[in-house]
């Protein structure tokens, strides 16, 4: 245990920073996601083109190379820069790339979702003299999310732990730190091993707890 | 009959996946296996221009594949008896511990650390960290010019930290996952220069010729040697001798000049053998 | 499926308004593929030198197809091993002894939690201290795939067999059968069929997650593929490109299959799932 508690300050750094790239890049996850379920499902067929082939080729692409194209396509040939400081602009390119794969993921979800909510509810709306948009947002959707909080809690446990690939585009979060540790402390491979998974078995339990209880509590009861 | 066939599929599949093992040699030494099978299987990295790069017609080119190949002649191996294998820098001392090659000529720096899994002929060729920037930069000279400027390094490796603590505390450090992807953004002007081993930035610099340029003295150093099994005494003995015939007539100058001239870099002396 | 139910069936103003519309989003979209395309024209993406190689049969032979097939055979021996991992641990989970039961649930909800990237860093270095053997880099991933995605299917599985009527289970033990037999031969080909789909979005997380095999140096499509076509011509970009888009065709027949084979009653009644 010497090479974690020597080096756990820098441990809990590296595990703040898969903290920080996990929340933003869910919030953004989630809005990017609705956006895309609305575009899927929205009366221009441009728009549905779009949305359908873009979560086509996000969802299909390894992350590895999504990364990889938002850290040189992104970032180096078209010349987004975010941040003067390289940290940062790795973080926000992590975290962009992140986004665009799981958002993927999310506009899935969502859009099953969609299909458990009946028809009349719509119909209903409609009825009413709600357009796309405000039945879209009003009706469906909040239901719809009500159906899928817990393969909505599978994604954020996925994207936490796919945080770890963003080592591609250089952000130093925890698997960088255990491959460092595992460098220099050779004889302590295990030790180290299960502490960092420990760490994230501690976040990613309580995700998964609190999203099947959260799912139970808001299912629709129909 | 979906779930009978689907749990036959499995088993089968299951019998076979496991079944395969890893090779295995019985040579209590790589001068045994040499001289008894005329074959060797050697290590050398694949995406190293100048040094070690698999090429589109799946031969091996650089210097330290024609290092590699001038010592198997010398233990009695042809070059049509080397099978050159892939190492990457995580799994050199794993490949030559489990049999899966017989010696390693991949940029392989000896230090105490990897001596204690390994052992070590050579070196045949000593670098220094050094610098890869655009040719027409003209205000990057070394380490010290690099403050407020954006340095390139592989992930995991310490040289772009030593920069930053002892020559340049205001440098940026981007970490790149493969020296091409560094390359690729010194060339685009994102960043400004590269950090690693000067013979490797040699190599790239070859590939990119004149657009790309080495600068700086070597500021630390590195001695690359040819790694094999720890115990591996007399292997170690042929090989260093191997070596030493190479540097003396003279096909180690041609094999480097060969290897990386074309980027201007200068043949330093061939280096002193450490034998142990 | 279109959703019509969400908005009204167009009048004559709604349908020319949604043309204006489709042809002013159809616009932005081009505008910012234009954008794309120059931005990268700028910095000579789309240089025929970059693109070229990507079209020879020799690099297809030496860099693509030897990737494919790394990439392949981790993915064939983790779906199988994986889906037996998780046909076991699915029926340990809903075993009635607590002593099955609970400890089936902590080594799936382990391994659901530890990132695959660790898996597999660990399986590599990790099996000397462990086990006394070095692995091979293909074990490696293969291990790794294997307990992460397995973890995964057994709690598809779970569910799948939750989600059948009771009825089944209480019609299988009335004709006599066993606990073992009722698990095997009604419930669990029910619940596989019904779970097609999710088992096969799995398996393209799976075939997706083989690219990194790359961080202990297996010879896949990214690595072999990717690194080695870029080493070479340095276009990391445009071979990226083309890396992607053989992920995608792949991803996407597995998708095409999933559709097909979870259609209701077209090709394959329900019938054939029951008469095991």
């Amino acid at each position: 245990m010497d090479a974690l508690l020597t080096e756990g300050g820098t441990v809990l750094a590296a595990f703040w920073m898969t903290v920080r790239l996990t929340a933003v890049s869910a919030l953004g996850s989630l809005v990017l996601g609705t956006l895309l379920t609305a575009m899927r499902v929205a009366p221009l067929g441009s728009l549905r083109a779009a949305a359908t082939a873009y979560v086509t080729v996000a969802r299909n692409t390894p992350l590895t190379l999504v990364l990889l194209f938002t850290g040189l396509g992104l970032g180096a040939n078209l010349g987004l820069e975010l941040s003067d400081d390289i940290a940062t602009n790795n973080f926000w390119l992590a975290v962009i790339g992140l986004t665009a794969y799981t958002s993927a993921f999310v506009c899935e979800a969502l859009r099953s979702g969609l299909n458990t909510v009946p028809v009349g509810q719509a119909e209903a709306a409609r009825s009413l003299g709600l357009g796309f948009v405000r039945t879209l947002a009003l009706i469906t959707l909040p239901q719809a999310f009500r159906a899928v909080v817990a393969p909505l809690g599978s994604i954020l446990i996925a994207l936490t732990k796919n945080t770890t690939i963003a080592l591609v585009v250089g952000v130093a979060e925890a698997s960088v730190r255990m491959r460092e540790l595992v460098e220099t402390y050779g004889d302590q491979v295990i030790e180290i091993f299960l502490g960092f998974a420990a760490g994230f078995v501690l976040l990613c339990l309580p995700m998964g707890l609190a999203f099947g209880w959260l799912s139970k509590r808001m299912a629709v009861t129909r | 009959m979906f779930g009978r066939s689907l749990y036959a599929v499995f088993a089968v599949v299951a019998v076979t996946a496991t079944g395969c093992g890893g090779g295995q040699d019985a040579y209590a030494s790589i001068v045994d296996k040499a001289k008894t099978e005329k074959k060797l299987v050697i290590g050398v990295k694949a995406d190293q221009p100048g040094l070690g790069l698999r090429t589109p017609d799946g031969s091996f080119t650089g210097f330290d594949v024609e290092v590699a190949t001038y010592v198997a002649k010398q233990l009695g191996v042809e070059p049509s008896g080397i099978t050159f294998k892939e190492t990457v820098t995580a799994n050199r001392e794993a490949f030559i511990e489990q049999g899966q090659v017989d010696m390693v000529v991949a940029t392989y720096s000896i230090t105490d650390a990897r001596k204690q899994k390994v052992s070590f002929a050579g070196p045949y060729f000593v670098a220094g960290q050094a610098l890869l920037v655009r040719a027409d930069d003209a205000a990057l000279t070394g380490p010290e010019a690099l403050n407020g400027k954006k340095l390139c390094s592989v992930a995991g490796s310490t040289p772009a930290q030593k920069v930053k603590t002892e020559y340049a505390k205001e440098v940026q450090l981007q970490e790149e996952r493969t020296y091409s992807a560094c390359v690729d953004r010194v060339l685009g002007g994102q960043l400004d220069a590269l950090t690693t081993d000067n013979v490797i930035l040699a190599g790239y610099a070859a590939q990119h010729a004149g657009k790309l340029k080495v600068v700086g003295e070597p500021f630390s150093t590195e001695k690359y040697g040819i790694g094999m099994k720890k115990d591996d005494t007399n292997g170690r003995k042929a090989v260093n001798d191997a070596l030493e015939k190479m540097f003396a007539d003279g096909s180690w100058t041609k094999a480097l000049q060969a290897s990386v001239g074309s980027s201007g870099f200068t043949v330093s002396q061939a280096p002193q053998l450490e034998r142990y | 499926m279109t959703y019509a139910n969400l908005y009204e069936v167009a009048g004559p103003r709604g349908v020319r308004r949604n043309r204006v519309l489709t042809g002013v989003v159809a616009l932005v979209l081009l505008a910012l593929a234009y954008v794309v395309y120059v931005r990268f024209e700028e910095k000579e993406q789309w240089a025929a030198a970059k693109w070229a190689p990507l079209l020879r049969a020799d690099v297809w032979a030496t860099f693509i197809l030897p990737g494919l097939a790394g990439t392949l055979a981790a993915a064939v021996a983790g779906v199988v091993l994986a889906g037996i991992f998780g046909l076991v641990f699915a029926t340990a989970r809903l075993s009635e002894h607590a002593w099955v039961r609970v400890p089936a649930a902590v080594v799936v909800e382990f391994f659901r939690s530890v990132p695959l990237l660790l898996l597999i860093f660990f399986a590599f270095f990790g099996s000397y201290a462990l086990i006394g053997v070095n692995v091979s880099a293909f074990a490696a991933v293969v291990f790794g795939l294997t307990l992460y995605n397995g973890s995964v299917i057994a709690e598809i599985v779970r569910a799948g067999v939750l989600s059948l009527p009771r009825g089944q289970r209480e019609a299988a033990y009335a004709v006599g059968m066993r606990k073992g037999q009722v698990m095997r031969l009604v419930l669990l080909p029910q619940a596989l069929k019904t779970m097609l789909p999710a088992l096969i979005s799995q398996f393209v997380v799976l075939l997706k997650d083989s690219a990194l095999g790359l961080i202990v140096g297996y010879d896949e499509l990214v690595d072999r593929g990717l690194n080695g076509i870029a080493a070479n011509f340095s276009n990391v970009i445009p071979a990226a490109i083309l890396i992607a888009a053989i992920f995608i065709v792949i991803n996407m027949a597995l998708d095409r299959l999933a559709h097909r084979l979870s259609r209701p009653g077209t090709r394959r009644p329900a019938k054939p799932a029951l008469a095991v």
